[in-house]
């Protein structure tokens, strides 16, 4: 049996720097930081005042108000994610077997706010009488985005959520590449969305330490590989891709981004939340991406980072990177796009897939902004080129984006230039 | 409460809750054939009736609630 080639023929996205994808690139590009002060809620209590929210963000905009109120906010992203994304592909839904284009659009966490504010509701009343709505169940589901996605564009192939925390989805985008590579859809809409930037949320990952507490320097709080980072700034939004049977793509005259020719999942099998101490999960996924790939690491351009900025899961990545690549790794680009979107959590592996196919189009490294020259960890090696504060121009054919969540399930994708 | 007064009162929360215009919400108009609603909507109208008017809807009763009038003529009569 032969594998089908898969492409990338569709972006959308949602993202705290801008709220489409030729928005967000260009901030991307230009180093912009989406942190701010926290706008949702009253964080007055927390330990941490900011994060990276959605803006400019009115879902008039793009919902009726009856509908509104049945989507939690992650759902919304995911469907504003999925419009840009289906445009974007100039797909002609009446012209193909829609029985055969599925969804797979993961959250993290699910509707979050939505659980909380009527979970906050029953325990605040007197009388503790169940008063739930008929929407709230599917408004906390996790899988309920690609059910919306579904429906909205009448796609009837497979459809559900993969969850595993921050790699969610790039196991999305990894489970629905191996659906078309086998033959059982021709297209699938894949991504993540995430909107937990609640009170349950910065307070459960702010206790656990995850989450950076530099207020005072909100904006530059997210600095990956730098010496003083201190934990990961929240973020919040969607990335949606439609990948393809090369095939299909070719016969209705598809514009195509990238092919995916590997995709490698693994489990540290050794702690929920910190990181393996030497990264045996990340590199098993990285390698196991690059062998189905059929690519030797050295062919790999540019790596964007799981980087979160948190002091361990930055030192463990970097020591992962040094064994899967070797020499190698001084000679390609590593980034982390975190340190301007902040942590999508369930779906920063849809978004940074986005931007390593976006970084191969155009031959730009997006940079790790937030770096001073004297904020060094002696625990990470200089001599790697983490593309600093600038964006970079390569000539990139080949990139690799990692994800890692926690549950110690990791994720790594490869994207390569399309050739015939 | 007059029936004037809960047929503004069930009108408003009818408009609100289904995004409907007001002029389509007629007594005769059905939830579910004329006005949009899902079952999970009409759940919730019952809801939002209930909190308005403090009355508790039984659920077989709720089920013969279907169309605008009904909700009208249910509350006046049971309104607190």
């Amino acid at each position: 049996m032969s594998f089908k080639r898969v492409v990338v023929t569709g972006l959308g996205s949602v993202t705290p720097i801008g709220n489409t994808v030729a928005e967000m690139w260009q901030n991307l590009l230009a180093g912009v930081s989406g942190a701010g002060p926290i706008s949702h809620f009253d964080h007055s209590k927390h330990k941490v005042h900011f994060a990276c929210e959605v803006k400019n963000y009115n879902p008039a905009d793009y919902f009726e108000k009856k509908e509104i109120r049945k989507l939690d906010p992650s759902v919304q992203f995911a469907k504003i994610a999925a419009r840009e994304c289906m445009a974007d592909s100039g797909l002609d839904l009446d012209s193909v077997d829609r029985n055969k284009i599925g969804v797979i659009i993961s959250s993290g966490i699910g509707g979050l706010a939505s659980f909380e504010d009527e979970i906050g509701d029953f325990y605040a009343s007197q009388d503790r009488v169940p008063r739930f709505s008929p929407n709230f169940v599917p408004k906390i589901l996790c899988n309920i985005a690609s059910g919306h996605v579904s429906i909205e564009f009448g796609l009837r192939g497979p459809n559900f959520g993969a969850i595993s925390a921050c790699a969610s989805s790039a196991n999305a985008i990894g489970t629905a590449y191996d659906m078309i590579r086998i033959g059982r859809a021709t297209a699938m809409v894949v991504g993540g969305t995430e909107a937990a930037i609640t009170p349950g949320s910065i307070g459960g990952f702010g206790v656990m330490r995850a989450l950076s507490t530099n207020n005072d320097e909100y904006q530059t709080a997210s600095r990956a590989f730098s010496g003083s980072r201190d934990g990961f700034v929240m973020g919040e939004g969607s990335g949606c891709l439609l990948i393809e049977d090369l095939d299909h793509a070719i016969k209705r005259g598809a514009k195509i981004y990238a092919e995916i020719i590997g995709y490698g999942a693994s489990s540290d099998s050794y702690h929920l939340t910190a990181p393996h101490p030497e990264g045996a999960g990340a590199i098993l996924a990285m390698q196991n991406a690059i062998d189905e790939a059929g690519i030797n690491p050295s062919d790999i351009d540019y790596i964007n980072a799981h980087g979160t900025s948190t002091p361990m899961g930055d030192i463990c990545e970097i020591k992962a990177i040094k064994s899967v690549f070797g020499e190698h790794a001084y000679n390609l680009n590593i980034s982390s796009t975190k340190t301007m979107t902040g942590h999508l959590l369930g779906a920063s592996g849809a978004l940074e897939s986005i931007i390593s196919v976006k970084a191969i189009e155009n031959n730009i490294v997006p940079p790790t902004i937030n770096h001073r020259e004297d904020d060094l960890d002696p625990n990470i090696d200089y001599k790697m080129n983490f593309t600093f504060n600038k964006a970079q121009e390569r000539k990139i054919d080949i990139a690799l984006s990692n994800s890692f969540g926690f549950g110690g399930q990791n994720a790594c994708l490869v994207f390569k230039r399309y050739a015939e | 409460m007059s029936t004037a007064e809960v047929e503004e009162k069930v009108k408003a929360i009818i408009v609100e809750k289904l995004g409907v215009e007001e002029s389509e919400v007629t007594r005769e108009a059905s939830f579910t054939n004329d006005l949009g609603a899902d079952s999970l909507d009409t759940v919730e109208l019952i809801m939002e009736f209930e909190k308005a008017f403090g009355t508790e809807i039984p659920e077989d009763k709720a089920e013969s609630i279907t169309t605008v009038g009904e909700a009208i003529d249910f509350l006046t009569a049971n309104a607190k």
